[in-house]
């Protein structure tokens, strides 16, 4: 028997009892859309990548990294001991970024492409969930290296639901372990980063992947609107495929230069006797809320600033949410439009608020 | 004009439909070289950084000797386990007052070995191997090699062991 027999007889074996041919075909039918619009079609992929590359990553720091009272010298060790575990620890804090940055780029274009309609409902609302999962990754990771910066940084936040009237002191308490932050919510936060939100985040993003399998690429308004025949698409395997690849190369690419060129830094160890070190922020996805916040605790000072807030942030994001039952199809017209401004508005008070919030740091 | 022409088709004289196959496979060899040389600048800062415990054990067993403070004032019959580097050793008092210092792996699977006083042997629990207390030869059970014995010398201060 040559190779070619010997490997044609073990694929028919493999087929037989796994059908690879129907998944093949399948495969070979599946085609994606093309129009000048494109070029956001490779967002959603490149957050998946950048997700995928998280999990290698921190499988790499959780075999040195130890969560509770030795945190901070564990991420001393693995930045200045272990060998490039300063690359490592580098490049899961920048995919993190990337991955937050991707992802809201995916998130606005799908909002103005207009992909929540029906029947992508659940696609928008998963995501949106997703988006909120990543969130909490980013704050509570924020947190394992127990340095200057990330003690800060907990603290703060976790002071935003104390706000919550009646129960968000309880709510804060739990969240830290204790009215401090100390190893006890370094602890608990591990718990929360590297079991519970994988354990949401993946069956959750496996469900927002067959969604866009079973629904196809929406199509932008202009591209509906033109007939059948004007439209074109290519097929996914190989040639969206191909492209795909060709953007997670440049990605990792772009991943390799950032974390090498600009490794993350690690601050001293936490004091809670010390103050907070000056121009002290939050990272740049929470520095928009963060901004408005202070901004309305200008004009509405104390308390009833903070719950005023909340109150409106709370109602910006269930309004955000909600989307795709206000701007139901391409019939919506007038309501079409509405979401249209509402998304550029709430791109302008993002870019905005971020803005003078660095403009403002002292 | 026509020379132009005449020199694009000399080069291909060889079939064209060969002269593609060659430049497409050179292609593909370059590419799967270049691909094999990414895959490796990915892979060899993750094995050096997984290698690292091992890499700091290496250097730890570059260690040639070892001194226990006051391990003179160990009473006779009794042992004091010590990793020199970083294994597991032991060093022994006799009741005949003779000092002997050991490697305290087992040479069968790795086991650390028991020294036991009333039978004056080195026993290991694991598979029930045997050596002398004296030598490290391994008496009986399955151990294929003897421990490996140590230098000693006492001190006012303490035991050095070292690399025989």
């Amino acid at each position: 028997m040559t190779t070619k027999t010997i490997t044609s007889s073990l694929y028919d074996w493999v087929d037989e009892r796994l059908g690879l041919s129907d998944l093949a075909a399948f495969a070979r039918h599946k085609t994606v859309p093309t129009h000048s619009q494109s070029f956001w079609y490779y967002w959603g992929g490149i957050s998946l990548f950048l997700f995928i590359l998280q999990c290698f990553t921190g499988v790499l720091l959780l075999v040195y990294y130890r969560p509770g009272a030795e945190a901070y010298e564990s991420v001393r060790q693995i930045t200045f001991v272990m060998n490039f575990g300063w690359l490592i620890r580098s490049a899961h804090a920048w995919a993190a970024n990337l991955m937050m940055f991707s992802i809201l780029v995916h998130m606005f274009s799908v909002f103005f492409m207009k992909a929540y309609r029906k029947p992508r409902e659940f696609g928008w609302l998963s995501g949106m969930a997703l988006l909120g999962l990543a969130s909490v990754f980013g704050f509570s990771g924020y947190l394992l290296p127990m340095d200057e910066l990330s003690y800060f940084a907990t603290k703060v936040g976790l002071q935003i639901p104390v706000a919550i009237p009646w129960i968000g002191p309880a709510i804060a308490n739990m969240l830290r372990g204790g009215p401090d932050v100390t190893e006890f919510t370094v602890q608990r936060f591990f718990a929360l980063h590297v079991v519970v939100l994988p354990a949401l985040f993946v069956p959750l993003l496996a469900f927002h992947l067959w969604l866009v399998q079973r629904y196809g690429n929406a199509v932008p308004p202009a591209e509906e609107s033109k007939p059948a025949a004007e439209r074109r698409s290519i097929p996914f395997m190989p040639n969206f495929l191909r492209k795909d690849v060709a953007m997670w190369i440049i990605s990792l690419n772009i991943l390799a230069l950032m974390a090498s060129v600009f490794p993350w830094a690690l601050g001293k160890q936490y004091d809670s006797l010390v103050p907070a070190p000056a121009g002290i922020h939050p990272e740049w996805y929470f520095m928009s809320p963060f901004e408005m916040l202070k901004l309305l605790g200008t004009v509405l000072p104390g308390e009833a600033g903070e719950i005023a807030g909340i109150l409106l942030f709370t109602l910006g994001i269930v309004l955000w949410i909600l989307i795709p039952f206000y701007d139901t199809s391409k019939e919506s017209g007038r309501r079409g439009r509405a979401a249209h401004y509402f998304g550029l508005l709430a791109i302008f008070a993002l870019v905005a608020t971020t803005a003078i919030g660095y403009w403002t740091i002292r | 004009m026509s020379d132009l022409t005449h020199s694009a088709t000399f080069v291909p004289e060889i079939p064209e439909e060969q002269g593609e196959r060659n430049t497409r496979r050179a292609f593909l060899a370059a590419a799967g070289a270049a691909g094999i040389c990414y895959a490796a600048a990915l892979a060899y800062p993750v094995y050096r950084y997984l290698a690292s415990p091992s890499e700091m054990a290496l250097s730890a067993t570059a260690v040639t000797e070892v001194t226990l403070k006051d391990a003179q004032k160990l009473p006779a019959g009794s042992v004091l386990m010590f990793k020199f580097g970083t294994a597991p050793a032991m060093l022994i008092h006799h009741e005949n007052g003779q000092w002997i210092a050991l490697s305290a792996v087992c040479s069968h699977l790795g086991c650390t070995v028991q020294y036991e006083p009333e039978a004056d042997r080195i026993h290991c629990a694991c598979h029930g191997g045997v050596y002398n207390a004296y030598t490290g030869a391994n008496v009986s059970g399955p151990p294929p090699r003897p421990l490996r014995l140590f230098k000693t010398a006492i001190s006012d201060t303490g035991v050095e062991v070292s690399r025989a």
